[in-house]
């Protein structure tokens, strides 16, 4: 392994030397944006935003790096600003946002901010993510909703009960569906997926304020009370209803077990709507989205933002501030979710072109920003530091793994991890 | 080259250069060699040693997101060794990496001791058994995650035949996830460890085994006797071999089970990748690469001293 990480170093290092050379030979004005919307859908998407800026008169080049979720593009990322050659833009989301701003590299968006109102256009609790310092240094692009349930109402149909809407009605509903044949509970067993259901749980099972201060403010009395026990229970119902062959399933095979009528439920973000919809699945007639039980009125969010790095050259700083502007234009908001399965950061939007689950976490989220039950996902990367968040899935993944050990005992070690720096 | 490079200089010094003209010719047979080696020399310093260093260095920081050279003691050794993960993971390592090498070894030297008996066709069976080694460690991964996948491979395929409650699922039991991760690598590599054997069977000579059967020796006391024994280089390399794929085995861990269920599997590569890249936990990474770096020297340069001390043989 180690010598896997010197060739890709060296590797690296040999890409800048080309890539500089590159850069300085190129003309001032092009704006180079680092992401990771390289599948399907999501392409498309980066697509439309280039049309736009290109319409403005700037150059953008696409600096795509796929694979990961995004770890092979921080790992480039990283390399570049390290050796003084920031791209214009990077996707980067959540505390990172505040990590890099820490390092002094970031550039102040704070007059496009005003001008563009994006105070009164998102709700706090995002805006507080975007910022850094108390000034804006990244906007965002879209907005899932990672506390939902996808069913497939003809299983339900057949096992002969109604979807669970609490964590109390689970049981009894899943034990009925075990019995008729299907699989309850379509998971994948990797780390992340079983953090991701974990979550949903802790909201559902304590609601928004236990949630708020047990995964974001990592409040130690609450992270080991009753409470957390409790949430490892429920955690354990749901691990004797899923199937033995998840191990290590990717996230959309799991979804296909829903499509093909295999399994009754999943818990997965909204991004699983676009297996769905390729599938040519109608929301409400062959799959429903519900909210994951007893969270219908809170709402997880995992947004994705484009941070812009400081530039030294005037012309990118202009095309830096019509791509911050075009990003926040309801005209890209649409078009860009509709491919992405994901809902407009900004709210009071029309949404007459999304789909039905689309139009309901919209409602949703501006309902429960107003309600104070808007939080972080700490599953994906926004609700703490990801060294932090790490340590944390470590022992969720850990006790979905081992029957043996105890709510108590998870509870206890969760709250240890939490002291991670 | 020599005519030409020898012609430049002739030409300016006329009738004095009569003498430097062997010289210069004599310096370029000499310095040609390290010149063309050059390359490679500095590649190897820089991207090798020079990258050691560099994580030597990084693991005495408290880097987090970025390198960050301040100097932190051994706050990041403290931290690696106080992380449960960190602990499985070497111990996967120790299972992992003991099991692999002694299985591989032994079912290495039987193939080889099987093929060597004359057989017919032992070219095709050869190529067979040596065939997996041609694959990368992702395809074997993929490969046997069906295969021991209870709900389609061989628990299924048992179930199919009748054996309704046969059970073998490995894959998905955090004890025993680690040896899923053996089975595949010794079907990768044991075909090399016999090619290796087969090798150093045929280098044996004749003649003792002759004069051994002529003193009434049976065929296994040969074999324990001389036979082996013999063998003790090809044992040496393939140990060193297999011992470093065990340490920076990465992929097939990837590949197989990615380091789970959990992270029952995690092995000290793929918990050095994470944290390194994944995790922000720069310094942590570094702290556990150079872990895995004296790991490796540990086990390899004591081995390495005794069996280089020893007077050579065959």
């Amino acid at each position: 392994m180690k010598i896997r990480t010197r060739i890709v170093h060296s590797c690296l290092i040999v890409a800048f030397g080309v890539g500089m050379t590159a850069a300085t030979g190129a003309q001032a004005a092009e704006l180079e944006v680092l992401h990771w919307w390289t599948a399907g859908g999501e392409a498309k998407s980066a697509a439309e935003l280039k049309k736009m800026l290109e319409s403005k008169g700037h150059k953008w080049k696409d600096f795509a790096v796929a694979g990961g979720g995004g770890e092979n593009a921080m790992t480039v990322l990283k390399s570049r600003v390290v050796s003084g050659n920031p791209p214009a833009a990077a996707q980067i989301k959540g505390p990172s946002i505040g990590e890099w701003g820490a390092e002094g590299v970031l550039s102040n968006l704070d007059e496009v901010a005003k001008a563009g109102g994006w105070d009164g256009l998102l709700p706090p609790v995002v805006s507080k993510v975007m910022k850094h310092g108390g000034h804006y240094v990244a906007v965002p692009v879209n907005v899932h909703r990672v506390n939902w349930m996808w069913a497939n109402p003809e299983v339900f149909k057949k096992a002969g009960v109604e979807i669970p809407r609490t964590w109390d009605e689970f049981p009894a509903a899943t034990e009925k569906i075990q019995k008729a044949g299907f699989v309850p509970v379509a998971h994948g067993g990797q780390p992340w997926q079983d953090f991701t259901v974990f979550e949903s749980i802790a909201l559902g099972v304590g609601g928004a304020d236990f949630y708020r201060k047990a995964l974001v403010e990592l409040d130690q009395p609450t992270l080991k009370g009753p409470t957390m026990e409790k949430v490892f229970t429920t955690f354990a119902t749901v691990r004797k209803y899923v199937d033995k062959d998840s191990a290590n399933r990717v996230w959309n095979q799991a979804t296909g077990m829903i499509i093909n009528g295999k399994a009754a439920m999943q818990f997965m973000g909204d991004w699983a709507k676009g297996e769905f919809t390729s599938a040519g699945k109608v929301p409400g007639k062959d799959y429903v989205c519900v909210a994951a039980p007893g969270t219908a009125e809170a709402f997880t969010f995992n947004i994705d933002s484009l941070v812009m790095f400081e530039q030294s050259s005037g012309d990118v700083r202009k095309g830096q501030q019509d791509l911050a502007n075009a990003v926040m234009s309801p005209a890209f908001q649409e078009v860009f979710n509709l491919n992405k399965g994901s809902i407009p950061a900004r709210m009071n939007m029309n949404l007459d072109k999304f789909d039905d689950c689309a139009k309901l976490s919209a409602r949703d989220f501006e309902a429960a920003s107003k309600r104070g039950s808007l939080v972080p996902s700490i599953a994906h990367q926004m609700a703490v530091s990801a060294a932090t968040a790490g340590a944390m899935q470590d022992v969720v993944t850990q006790f979905f793994n081992t029957p043996a050990m105890k709510p108590k005992e998870a509870a206890d070690k969760l709250a240890r991890a939490a002291l991670t720096k | 080259m020599d005519l030409t490079a020898q012609r430049m200089t002739a030409a300016p010094e006329s009738g004095a250069g009569t003498e430097a003209k062997p010289r210069l010719g004599d310096r370029i047979d000499a310095w040609l060699p390290k010149i063309v080696l050059a390359p490679t020399f500095v590649c190897a310093l820089v991207f090798i040693y020079g990258y050691i260093l560099w994580t030597a260095v990084l693991s005495l920081t408290p880097s987090r997101m970025l390198p960050k050279y301040e100097f932190a003691g051994l706050a990041q050794f403290e931290a690696l060794f106080a992380n449960e993960r960190w602990w499985l993971a070497l111990k996967n390592l120790a299972l992992f990496g003991g099991t692999f090498v002694l299985v591989c070894l032994a079912v290495g030297l039987l193939l080889a001791i099987l093929l060597d008996q004359k057989i017919r066709g032992e070219g095709l069976i050869r190529s067979i058994y040596l065939y997996p080694m041609a694959l990368s460690f992702i395809v074997t991964g993929t490969a046997w995650k069906w295969i021991l996948n209870p709900e389609l491979g061989i628990e299924r395929l048992l179930h199919d035949g009748g054996f309704e409650n046969a059970r073998f699922d490995w894959l998905i039991d955090p004890e025993m996830a680690i040896y899923t991760v053996v089975v595949a690598a010794v079907w990768q590599s044991s075909g090399f460890v016999m090619a290796l054997f087969l090798a150093g069977l045929r280098g044996i000579d004749d003649s003792i085994i002759k004069a051994a059967q002529v003193d009434g020796a049976s065929m296994p006391t040969i074999y324990r006797r001389i036979i082996i024994p013999s063998l003790r280089p090809v044992f040496f390399s393939s140990f060193m071999i297999l011992t470093h794929i065990a340490v920076k085995s990465f992929d097939l861990v990837m590949a197989l089970t990615n380091g789970g269920p959990g992270f029952s599997s995690d092995v000290p590569a793929t918990f050095m990748y994470s944290f390194a890249f994944t995790r922000n936990q720069i310094g942590l990474g570094a702290a556990s690469a150079m872990m895995m770096l004296m790991i490796v020297v540990a086990v390899i340069v004591p081995f390495m001293y005794s069996e280089l001390r020893r007077p050579r043989h065959g």
